[in-house]
């Protein structure tokens, strides 16, 4: 299974039209797979605050966006989560790249990754955790939920789902 | 003249146009003057309101304008290269440069001292960036939205703010209203 283009076939299914990225390697084939379909409008920006307002925009606009991240993220996102997509309700799926879990090199993406859910736990934001390559099946209910729920909903994909680093 | 009053001057062209408005004393000054179902007020989430609007023109083909600041573009400057490598037609961008953080207390900003935003702008791809005097604001804003080529309108006026009460609005209520506005 090729699950850059599972996880982007799911998102067209979902009439996902507007994504945008801040970039992870774990995250790249993803974005690619992203850039290159017609269906969606791919949008990288800056900062993942500045994502999530052109995401709030895009919905308010008839659009159901998407954010592709890091977890590291969650460290800038916090207010703009609670006080723009909670407050106005709007529905925003997260799909994060769960740097410092299991088969991570870097140390210091640890220091994040210890914090990741506990911060998510705290803002009541529903949280799916991929470890395993299967568990990229439940995508498509997860998208559905979000926008059924009018909720950012955070999809944490770990280094095991991916592969791992290979030789870095 | 201060922000009020050019929010005053302008409503007039303002009216019936889906506008989001910066977080504080520019949301509550022109809910005052100038309420409406296509203004979008931010509550919350300083520096957000460019980015927002340019979402929006992304995703409609209505023309959106963005009322924001200098203190929340600095805030957010990674908006100026998102503007200026994706600007629809369809969107304006007017930043109403006091040189102050107007809703904290007016302390200053740098773009009072050596910060040049036109400058910014031009620099990061806005391909259309119009710097005018506060006097001058209704008839370039008008023109931009004639133009319909995506405009960064900078627009040099005097620190200060006008006593106008906080908006009690449900956050939700305001986003339904816009949204049915947006699809009107």
């Amino acid at each position: 299974m090729n699950i850059d283009k599972k996880i982007v076939d799911d998102l067209v299914a979902n009439d996902v039209s507007f994504v945008t990225t801040v970039p992870c390697k774990q995250l790249a084939g993803v974005i690619e797979e992203v850039d290159q379909r017609p269906e969606i409008f791919h949008i990288p920006s800056n900062k993942e605050d500045e994502g999530m307002g052109l995401c709030a925009g895009a919905f308010m606009g008839g659009k159901r966006p998407a954010i592709i991240m890091q977890n590291t993220a969650i460290g800038v996102t916090i207010n703009t989560l609670a006080t723009l997509t909670q407050f106005y309700r709007m529905p925003l799926p997260m799909i994060i790249s769960y740097r410092g879990e299991l088969r991570e090199p870097v140390a210091c993406q640890v220091e994040m990754a210890v914090h990741t859910k506990a911060l998510l736990e705290q803002m009541l934001i529903p949280t799916y955790h991929f470890h395993w390559q299967k568990d990229v099946e439940e995508f498509d209910n997860i998208l559905k939920y979000t926008f059924m729920a009018n909720k950012p909903v955070a999809i944490l994909t770990d280094a095991n789902f991916w592969g791992g680093y290979g030789d870095q | 003249m201060i922000r009020s009053e050019i929010l005053k001057e302008i409503a007039p062209i303002l009216k019936d146009q889906l506008i989001v408005c910066n977080i504080g004393i520019p949301s509550q000054e022109l809910h005052a003057i100038m309420d409406q179902p296509s203004n979008f007020y931010m509550l919350g989430t300083m520096g957000l309101a460019s980015s927002i609007g340019l979402g929006l023109a992304l995703a409609q083909p209505k023309t959106v304008i963005s009322i924001d600041g200098d203190g929340s573009i600095l805030t957010n400057l990674g908006t100026l290269p998102t503007i200026g490598n994706n600007c629809p037609s369809n969107y304006i961008l007017m930043i109403i440069d006091n040189g102050s953080y107007g809703s904290t207390g007016d302390q200053p900003t740098y773009t009072g001292r050596k910060t040049d935003l036109a400058g910014m702008a031009r620099a990061a791809g806005c391909d259309n960036v119009v710097e005018v005097q506060d006097v001058d604001c209704g008839k370039a804003l008008q023109e931009a939205i004639d133009a319909q080529n995506g405009t960064v309108l900078v627009v040099k006026c005097d620190s200060g703010n006008a006593k106008m009460p906080v908006i009690t609005m449900d956050p939700v209520v305001i986003r339904h209203r816009f949204m049915e506005a947006v699809k009107a």
